[in-house]
């Protein structure tokens, strides 16, 4: 009722042209912070404002006409019709027009196309429903998915998302890019067709599996850009955003730096509290398996297959992280998932009340150490500390037979 | 059997035996008018069914957040809404028309292919029947958008080939239809009723059926590949099998574009009937009307590409069908100036028809300039599959196809019914859906140039004000519609007393079909008209 009030309030104060105190809505598209984007807002205004003037001179006729000939006023008709010339002269101005709105559209296109003499590129792979981000020059990669405000918000009707920054405009972790540099992109999909827009840099480009778009931009200024998925790419669609943070370069420089050495760091192998291993668990949880398995871990019947009370779940700790190491013809595999991530979110499915599940135990990142993890971790296995030496589930000398084979 | 054929025989000299009695006669009826009225009838029940998704849609974008259904219900709805739309009530809506005017306004007893009609329309039934029953498969509807692009539509779940026979069906059903259309017209003119002489509505349909056998087989071999592709593994368009996603959009865009040509070219023929009739002038120019309805129906065919500016075309590809697609507002500009010359010192009357008919020249209109905005490509990088879309062809869609189909109603209805139906009504049915249907779909501009994708659930906070506009909008035209509904079944009723045979002031001047009785008797026509000279000669 308050919202029906404020909104017709806020109706009645811009029919009256005044500003409305909640002026976060825009009417316009954005004239964004790119020569490209910039290019495009002219081009748009200019398309616009010839469409408002013929419309002005159409309307104004046909309006003139329906006030003045009318028959209550006793007008007679008259009864002509076919004009040569008036017929020639209304097909001429509109061919005039749309040359001229030709020109400077055609300079657009070729803008737009000019990826060439790029200072760094990009590669972003649309996915069901995240984006993953490969930055070329550094090896750089990571994954963008909604942020855990927002995804909760859309799926626990009590949270209003009003309270929530940002909404559905935010993710857990942004695309940085330097201001000033020309940037490529690259685009690509791994399952179906998404689409990746963000306005304020003029443009979007639709992510096809197994084919390669490019796109470029070169932002003018430090800021935080927000866009979204734009082609319809299954049941998250709406829940995949985009966020471009543009930095100066040196800033930039030490963000690049960071990260790397982030990237380069094995699993926090440190023994966690139980509570500590939940919260983490839930993060995990939200951010890869809430899309199918839902916040609840009841799963969409017909679907996927409900966490809740499952036996896979509850049972045998190591056969399930086994299994979401693996996948399933329908569930990808969760390789990506670093020990104490995969620890953390064994614990939260087995004991998590969100879930439903109690199983009343907890799960070490040492304990979900793959004999892939440990090879890479010492690949001197001769010298392996002892780990998880209370649960005795791993045995380094196993590893060694493995890499004898 | 062969007694029916020999009492058949019998009687060889009585011709005009009437409808046959009970329920029977719907189901077995060859006559032109039966069938369309079913046709009719079927596609304002589909209105409904296609308005209610909406409404679904509209309620859950009434405000941020999740509150009514389920995402993947939601993108159910937003594609069932458009097939239904598209394939159960426009399209039959059309034909309906097509099925009932066609013979009269050409001076025909029928539609050459009377069998072949009755087997139209209900293949048509099955397929949309079978379109609906998959709501309740395992899986839910199909949910990829009505485009069916893949990847993502060979996602669906049991759903999928169920919905790709429903098309199938529907296309065979539509190919019927057209073929029907082009053999009635063609060997069925009253003598002296040559091309050149048929009322725009007729030439409208002429060359819509053309186009319909053009494209509806290409959509039939589209989802026949998407078939194969899930049951048969063929890899047309799967990249990891040397396919190409892509090669779907083009193959479903050479059908898909001149498809919404499908649904406005008869739109401009109803137009170009009724206006003349109430402004008491000529067309302007009939010749070149129907040039012009020729020329757009042959650059339909060679700007498919520009729903897929965004999709990574080649420079050339974008420019060339850049410029293609700009050239259409040169034929439709034409056709609008005509409408306002033909009303330029008439003495215009505004019944019902008339209103609808110059909303749907200024709405229309609208949705043409956001037209010719998107035709520009490096723009349309901004507003592609963006709400200013979804307002685009909701413009061209809805006060345009949906206000025409809602004038031929009015326009006609005391000839079908013999009835005159409630002026009143009728004029504030045009109204609250003139101010609901721009309440409803203007503010979708605002919040497509602000950003808000199409086909999402749930948004940001800042398109709330206007999506909740927009929702208010929805609800107001959607109860609205059902004025019409009372007033169709209020005029078979009796309406406000019978129509004379003319109906409108000097309409026989304008059509044959306004020289036959009121209602129009069962058979009409059965020796042809002597032609009479229509104004615009």
């Amino acid at each position: 009722m308050k919202k029906t009030k404020h909104l017709f309030v806020s109706m009645l104060l811009m029919g009256m042209g005044l500003e409305t105190a909640q002026a976060d809505y825009t009417l316009n598209l954005v004239q964004g912070s790119t020569q490209l984007s910039h290019e495009l807002y002219d081009l748009h205004m200019l398309i616009l404002w010839i469409c408002v003037f013929i419309g002005i001179a159409v309307f104004g006729t046909m309006f003139y006409s329906i006030f003045h000939h009318r028959k209550s006023k006793g007008h007679q008709a008259a009864q002509f019709h076919e004009n040569t010339t008036v017929e020639i002269i209304w097909t001429i101005i509109p061919t005039l027009i749309l040359v001229a709105m030709a020109i400077p559209a055609t300079k657009a296109v070729i803008d737009l196309d000019h990826v060439q003499d790029s200072d760094m590129s990009i590669k972003v792979t649309g996915k069901q429903w995240y984006w993953e981000y490969e930055y070329l020059d550094s090896g750089l990669r990571f994954e963008s998915h909604l942020d855990e405000a927002s995804e909760k918000a859309h799926r626990v009707s009590s949270i209003d998302p009003r309270s929530v920054p940002n909404y559905l405009l935010n993710v857990d972790k942004p695309l940085v890019i330097p201001v000033k540099k020309k940037i490529r992109f690259l685009f690509t999909a791994g399952d179906v067709i998404h689409s990746w827009w963000v306005p304020d840099l003029g443009w979007k480009k639709d992510a096809n599996p197994g084919f390669v778009n490019d796109a470029w931009t070169s932002v003018d200024k430090p800021g935080v850009y927000r866009g979204q998925c734009t082609e319809l790419c299954g049941r998250d669609h709406g829940f995949m955003p985009i966020v471009v943070i543009a930095m100066e370069q040196d800033q930039y420089d030490a963000w690049v730096k960071s990260e790397i050495e982030k990237q380069a760091k094995g699993p926090d192998l440190d023994k966690h509290t139980r509570s500590d291993l939940l919260s983490k668990g839930e993060s995990v949880y939200l951010r890869n398996c809430v899309a199918c398995h839902q916040i609840d871990g009841k799963g969409i019947s017909g679907w996927y297959p409900a966490l809740r009370g499952s036996d896979k779940v509850t049972g045998d700790t190591s056969q399930l992280m086994g299994f979401i190491q693996a996948g399933t013809s329908k569930m990808p595999a969760f390789k990506k998932l670093k020990a104490d991530e995969l620890a953390t979110l064994v614990t939260y499915l087995r004991n998590s009340p969100d879930l439903g599940n109690s199983v009343g135990d907890e799960t070490q990142a040492c304990q979900a150490l793959s004999l892939d993890d440990l090879d890479d971790l010492y690949p001197d296995i001769d010298n392996a500390p002892q780990l998880c030496k209370e649960f005795g589930e791993v045995k380094p000398e196993k590893v060694v037979s493995e890499k004898k084979d | 059997m062969a007694s029916v054929v020999a009492e058949h025989d019998d009687h060889h000299d009585h011709h005009d035996h009437g409808p046959e009695k009970g329920l029977l006669r719907w189901i077995i009826t060859t006559n032109h008018k039966d069938i369309g009225t079913l046709y009719l009838l079927f596609a304002l029940v589909m209105f409904f069914v296609g308005g209610t998704m909406a409404l679904i849609i509209r309620s859950e974008l009434f405000e941020p957040g999740l509150q009514f259904v389920d995402p993947q219900f939601f993108n159910s709805m937003t594609t069932m809404h458009a097939l239904v739309m598209v394939f159960g009530a426009v399209m039959p809506a059309f034909v309906g028309l097509a099925n009932w005017m066609i013979p009269m306004m050409i001076g025909a007893p029928d539609m050459a292919l009377p069998r072949m009609n009755n087997m139209s329309f209900w293949m048509l039934v099955a397929g949309v029947l079978l379109l609906a029953a998959t709501l309740f498969m395992e899986g839910g509807a199909p949910a990829g958008g009505w485009t069916l692009y893949p990847p993502l539509v060979l996602q669906t779940g049991k759903a999928l080939p169920f919905a790709i026979f429903s098309v199938h069906m529907l296309g065979v059903s539509s190919i019927m239809g057209a073929i029907n259309v082009i053999a009635t017209i063609f060997n069925m003119r009253a003598p002296g009723m040559t091309l050149m002489k048929m009322p725009l509505f007729v030439w409208t349909w002429l060359i819509t059926a053309f186009l319909l056998i053009a494209i509806m087989p290409v959509f039939a071999g589209a989802v026949t590949m998407l078939l194969t592709d899930r049951f048969f593994d063929t890899s047309f368009f799967n990249a990891a099998g040397g396919g190409d996603p892509v090669l779907y959009q083009h193959i479903f865009w050479f059908f898909g574009h001149p498809e919404v040509y499908v649904m406005i070219l008869p739109t401009f023929g109803v137009a170009s009937t009724i206006i003349p009739v109430f402004a008491r002038k000529p067309l302007f120019g009939y010749v070149s009307m129907v040039y012009a309805t020729a020329a757009i129906a042959f650059l339909s065919f060679i700007v498919w590409a520009h729903h897929m500016f965004t999709v990574g075309l080649p420079i050339a590809g974008e420019l060339y069908f850049m410029y293609a697609t700009m050239l259409i507002a040169i034929p439709t500009g034409v056709k609008v100036f005509n409408w306002t010359a033909t009303m330029w010192k008439g003495a215009m009357t505004f019944e019902t028809p008339m209103l609808f008919s110059i909303a749907f020249v200024v709405l229309f209109t609208m949705g043409g300039f956001t037209g010719l905005m998107m035709s520009v490509a490096p723009v349309d990088f901004q507003y592609h599959d963006t709400y200013f879309i979804v307002a685009h062809f909701h413009y061209t869609l809805v006060p345009a196809s949906v206000f025409i189909l809602m004038a031929s109603g009015y326009y006609w209805l005391p000839k079908w019914t013999g009835n005159m139906y409630n002026e009143k009504i009728g004029r504030l049915h045009f109204w609250l859906s003139a101010v609901s249907v721009n309440i409803l779909f203007f503010p979708q501009h605002f919040l497509g140039l602000a950003g808000m994708p199409r086909r999402i659930p749930d948004y940001a906070i800042q398109f709330a004000d206007w999506n909740m506009v927009s929702s208010i909008g929805a609800f107001m035209y959607g109860f609205s519609q059902l004025l019409f509904v009372w007033i169709v079944i209020d005029t078979i009723k009796g309406g406000v007393g019978k129509a004379t045979d003319e109906v409108w002031e000097d309409a026989s001047k304008h059509g044959l079909e306004w020289t036959v009785p009121s209602p129009a008797p069962y058979h009409t026509f059965t020796t042809p008209p002597e032609i009479i000279p229509t104004e615009h000669l």
